[in-house]
């Protein structure tokens, strides 16, 4: 067992790592839902790897074959994938009518704009 | 007619009715198809909270599929109670909020009927349903309704809001998704029953730690508990009347459900207790957030912005009854988690009024209103003292539990924190009613009428239950201890 039998985990921290910090340090809008999209990515990669079963085969019925990988989790991503691109769907929805309502989709230049609380 | 059949229409009449509901044209129909869809939940919830208090868990498999291949309902005292408090504020809402969202949404009230009741769905399909990964996908469907829902606001920072609202929560969800995926890789199964049979077992796996803590922090973010509240005030503060009314009386709420239901059902309390310090990390962010919250909330300059800190503040107590791992203490958390819909629903729909009234939720233009306005602010003031936990009010019912509670538990220092923080809210709650009834109107202020009875009906009924269930306990507590059972009720060891 070495460090990179556990490459896709490896990958799934990187990336969640990577859409965090998009996220985070990211002021304009698109760029926050992009960092947010390699985020959710990153745990569908998770439970994707997690569903191999090493020396299984396809999950489809067929003869002669005993060991198959667990399609579970490839189904559960399926939903959470429709999640996700709905999830980005009303941040880029809102992201226009913030462009339309402020003229920016800064959020530091929207901050100076709402000081009025 | 079989209970267990009719149970799960409480979530699918409000999901079926959502998509009919955008085809619905003006502003009558849709609402009434709402308010018909969130009445006849009431009453099923109503039969199933009966059915499950005397006859104990119902189980309904969906497509006749058995657990653990298909999605079970699983509904015992816990998530009857919640649903009971969801489809009961639903429909007052619904019957309150019509005058203030032909006002503020004057066009296309179809879709955001439809959003309303998809985001009702959600709530109700994350409290009955018995599997984990259908709590993410419930979660998902309300939450991304009511980012909608919020953007509706007629101020042009309700976009920014829920914008920021849409971040921090497909994070939490995300964070929910990764934990149940750590949970699944560890036991290969996602039915509550079923993962709490397997999860003792590999209580000292370093995955399922993970997992809970993921699970845990994800919630928090939903539940608004301190210090992951940022998202609350402003998402309050600019969402439509209706909208922050529904949310501050049942979304929380529901995630607090969810979340005792994952530490104390799937993982049994004396694990998540032995695993990591869960129960002191939820007295001291509870105790944070009550103080936090108040103190913020007494500087705030705008009503509904106000009222959101003073809920951060109160969802503190509600975490800080659940630290106990005690049932008292739990019983304490279930019933705030009630009341404390009763009281922030009562509040926000007379913040709701003034709004409608006035067209404005800035404090300074709210002096001398008490008088103009004197069954509005009589109702909130009412409201208010419910909230500081005056007697007979349901505030002090919960008060009195969570320091049974506290002393229960041997903590009698925490008792004191909860007076202080009490007078705290004394100190706003005092501050608003000083400026509505002390202070004299401004003379350039525009003139301002009474609300018309029929929004201040239904603001009344919640005012009368805030004392009714202050006096008469015998729902609340006994669905508040019922539910505490029933979510401790697993075998575990080691409870009192």
């Amino acid at each position: 067992m070495n460090i990179l039998s556990f490459f896709n985990y490896w990958a799934v921290i990187l990336l969640m790592m990577i859409g965090y910090y998009g996220m985070i340090v990211c002021g304009n809008m698109i760029k926050k839902i992009i960092g947010l999209a390699i985020f959710q990515t990153a745990a569908f990669i998770l439970f994707i790897s997690a569903g191999k079963v090493i020396g299984g085969a396809t999950p489809i019925l067929r003869e002669g074959i005993a060991l198959y990988s667990n399609p579970l989790p490839h189904v559960l991503i399926l939903t959470a994938i429709v999640v996700g691109v709905a999830t980005t769907a009303v941040g880029l929805a809102l992201t226009v009518r913030i462009y339309e309502a402020f003229d920016t989709i800064d959020d530091d230049a929207i901050d100076t704009l709402e000081d009025d609380k | 007619m079989n209970v267990t059949e009719w149970m799960p229409f409480i979530v699918l009449i409000p999901l079926i009715a959502g998509p009919i509901c955008i085809l619905l044209p003006g502003q009558r129909l849709p609402w009434l198809l709402a308010m018909l869809s969130a009445a006849s939940a009431l009453i099923i919830a109503g039969f199933t909270f009966a059915e499950v208090i005397t006859n104990g868990t119902l189980r309904y498999a969906f497509g006749n599929w058995q657990p653990p291949i298909g999605i079970e309902y699983r509904v015992d005292a816990a998530n009857a109670f919640v649903a009971l408090l969801i489809t009961g504020m639903a429909s007052i809402m619904l019957a309150w909020g019509k005058p203030t969202v032909d006002v503020e949404i004057p066009e296309r009230q179809s879709s955001f009927y439809a959003l309303f009741l998809l985001a009702f769905a959600g709530l109700l399909g994350i409290t009955l349903t018995g599997d984990i990964f259908n709590v993410f996908v419930f979660l998902e469907i309300s939450s991304l309704a009511t980012y909608a829902l919020i953007a509706h606001g007629q101020d042009r920072r309700a976009l920014v809001a829920a914008f920021r609202y849409l971040m921090m929560g497909t994070v939490g969800a995300t964070f929910l998704l990764i934990g149940i995926g750590f949970l699944y890789i560890m036991t290969g199964t996602l039915n509550m029953m079923e993962l709490a049979e397997r999860l003792p077992a590999l209580a000292d796996s370093r995955a399922t730690q993970v997992g809970l803590a993921f699970i845990v922090v994800g919630f928090s973010i939903k539940l608004a508990l301190f210090p992951m509240h940022h998202w609350l005030p402003n998402a309050y503060t600019y969402a439509p009347s209706l909208v922050t009314a529904f949310l501050a009386a049942t979304a929380t709420k529901v995630a607090l459900y969810v979340l005792l239901r994952f530490v104390f059902t799937v993982f049994a309390p004396d694990y998540s207790d032995a695993a990591m310090p869960l129960a002191i990390a939820f007295a001291v962010l509870a105790i944070a957030g009550m103080f936090a919250g108040s103190w913020i909330a007494i500087f705030q300059k705008n009503l509904k912005r106000l009222l959101a800190y003073s809920s951060v503040a109160q969802v503190g107590y509600m975490v800080l009854g659940a630290s106990f791992v005690t049932v008292v203490g739990v019983t304490a958390s279930f019933l705030h988690l009630f009341n404390h819909g009763l009281i922030k629903g009562a509040l926000f729909m007379a913040a709701g009024i003034v709004f409608h009234q006035i067209g404005s939720a800035r404090l300074e233009d709210m002096r001398g209103l008490g008088r103009v306005m004197p069954w509005t602010l009589t109702g909130f003031a009412l409201a208010g003292l419910s909230l500081i936990g005056i007697p007979p009010t349901v505030g002090f019912v919960s008060k009195w539990y969570l320091i049974s509670a506290a002393i229960d538990a041997g903590q009698t220092w925490i008792v004191v924190l909860i007076l202080i923080s009490s007078l705290l809210a004394v100190v706003y709650i005092a501050k608003l009613i000083e400026l509505f009834w002390m202070q004299p109107r401004p003379a350039d202020s525009p003139v301002v009428q009474e609300a018309s009875p029929a929004l201040l009906i239904p603001l009344w009924l919640m005012v009368f239950a805030n004392f009714y269930f202050g006096i008469d306990t015998r729902l609340t507590v006994g669905g508040a201890t019922a539910a505490a059972q029933a979510i401790l009720g697993v075998p575990v060891g080691g409870l009192p």
